[in-house]
């Protein structure tokens, strides 16, 4: 083929597309993040963290500010979440993370409420006032099991009810 | 007879295995003119205009379609649980994760793949290639490596023009004639859809598969008889085998990228 500038420019023209394809993808769709002027990363205990995974929104009033990026158990086999927000946040150290669900069975984030003190979270620093994730089955065993106010139902006597004897 | 029908499976698997070999040792002999002076950089970026640019067509066409298609079908099923919301996400994971790659890759293998094999086969049944070995150009540096490396560049950005191409089609067919909502489209596409478990290994994919598109299209161009049966021979195997392999392979890349 006779070389000719108007195919390499069409060349160029397809590589750049393709590269700006993929960049799309991973940037706005895939949700690939540079890390922009240091994140702040906090830690936060919880006895049970629900269907809360890696990459959960980590939102403040409703925003997303940050990610969970990751989730192992510590010393006390409490479930210790590292999370990682922007790094312009200034919370304060009282600040407290809970689990709450988007909607009634949507995904799990971590919201985070800030508090009063003066003094504000270093990165590293843990969270320590925590909220536990709310589990659906754990509620509806315990009306099932308890029936809330103590009556079981299906045995009302107070001698164990055995039934037609 | 039973006997014979035993000893023809083994000479066959024998065969096979002889095969893959000649194959890998193909493959070295590609890897070696990389590093190899002078490189060749026109015929490359011919190449990549002949795989690439001259596939693009197909691709969006294609992309658009399979988009809308998905996006039908997609609402038509997610309307039955109230979940037409999802749709940005059923389309996006489905496109992102296995239609994307494996469709460009057959519709590449298709087009491409066939004619790099005819082209290098007719080059050998004319004895362009020993022209060239007569003038001590190896025309596994001159021919074949710019080719096949070209099918490992394009491979991924054609699959990702197909993707964005697909999104699209779901987005005209969703939102404009089935009534989902745009913002709620693309939201649930953007958050459904992850880096490292969808979109890298959709690109892991797209090169794996442009790596085996340009290795066995190159091969049965470069190891065709050289008559005219021959050569249609090369074309048509390199379309069987191609396709079989990228989707074995994807099956394969599947399962193993969540370890």
């Amino acid at each position: 083929m006779r070389p000719s500038p108007t195919r390499d420019f069409v060349v160029g023209l397809f590589v750049l597309a393709g590269l700006g394809a993929v960049a799309y993808l991973s940037l706005q769709v895939g949700g690939l993040s540079y890390k922009g002027p240091g994140g702040l990363r906090l830690t936060a205990a919880f006895d049970q963290i629900g269907g809360l995974k890696a990459r959960s929104p980590v939102v403040v009033s409703g925003v997303k500010v940050g990610q969970v990026t990751r989730i192992d158990l510590d010393d006390g086999l409490r479930a210790r979440v590292t999370l990682e927000v922007d790094g312009r946040l200034k919370l304060p150290v009282d600040t407290s993370a809970a689990i709450r669900t988007a909607g009634l069975l949507g995904d799990q984030f971590v919201a985070l409420e800030p508090g009063a003190e003066d003094e504000l979270l270093k990165d590293g620093d843990p969270i320590d006032r925590t909220e536990n994730a709310i589990s659906v089955e754990g509620l509806i065993s315990k009306f099932v099991t308890d029936g809330g106010s103590g009556a079981k139902p299906g045995s009302g006597s107070p001698n164990g009810g055995g039934g037609a004897k | 007879m039973r006997v014979r029908a035993v000893e023809s499976v083994g000479f066959r698997a024998l065969r096979f295995v002889e095969e893959l070999g000649r194959m890998a040792h193909f493959s070295r002999r590609i890897l070696g003119s990389l590093v190899t002076p002078p490189p060749r950089v026109r015929r490359f970026v011919d190449e990549v205009f002949d795989v690439g640019v001259l596939s693009v067509l197909l691709i969006g066409g294609s992309g658009l379609a399979v988009g809308a298609v998905l996006g039908l079908q997609g609402y038509n099923t997610l309307v039955r649980f109230g979940a037409e919301e999802s749709l940005g996400s059923v389309v996006g994971l489905s496109l992102i994760r296995e239609l994307g790659p494996v469709l460009t890759g057959l519709l590449v293998t298709g087009r491409a793949g066939s004619a790099m094999a005819a082209e290098i086969g007719s080059m050998v049944q004319t004895e362009q290639l020993d022209g060239l070995r007569m003038m001590s150009i190896d025309p596994v540096h001159l021919v074949v490596t710019p080719k096949a490396l070209a099918m490992l560049l394009v491979m991924p950005l054609l699959s990702a023009l197909f993707i964005v191409f697909g999104l699209v089609g779901g987005y005209l067919i969703g939102v404009n004639l089935l009534g989902v909502d745009g913002g709620v489209y693309v939201s649930g596409l953007e958050g459904s859809v992850d880096w490292s478990n969808d979109v890298a290994s959709s690109l892991l994919k797209s090169v794996v598969f442009g790596a085996l598109v340009g290795l066995i299209a190159t091969y049965r161009g470069y190891t065709a008889e050289p008559t005219s049966e021959g050569v249609s021979a090369a074309t048509t195997s390199t379309v069987v085998v191609a396709s079989v392999s990228i989707l074995v392979f994807d099956y394969f890349i599947t399962a193993l990228w969540g370890v």
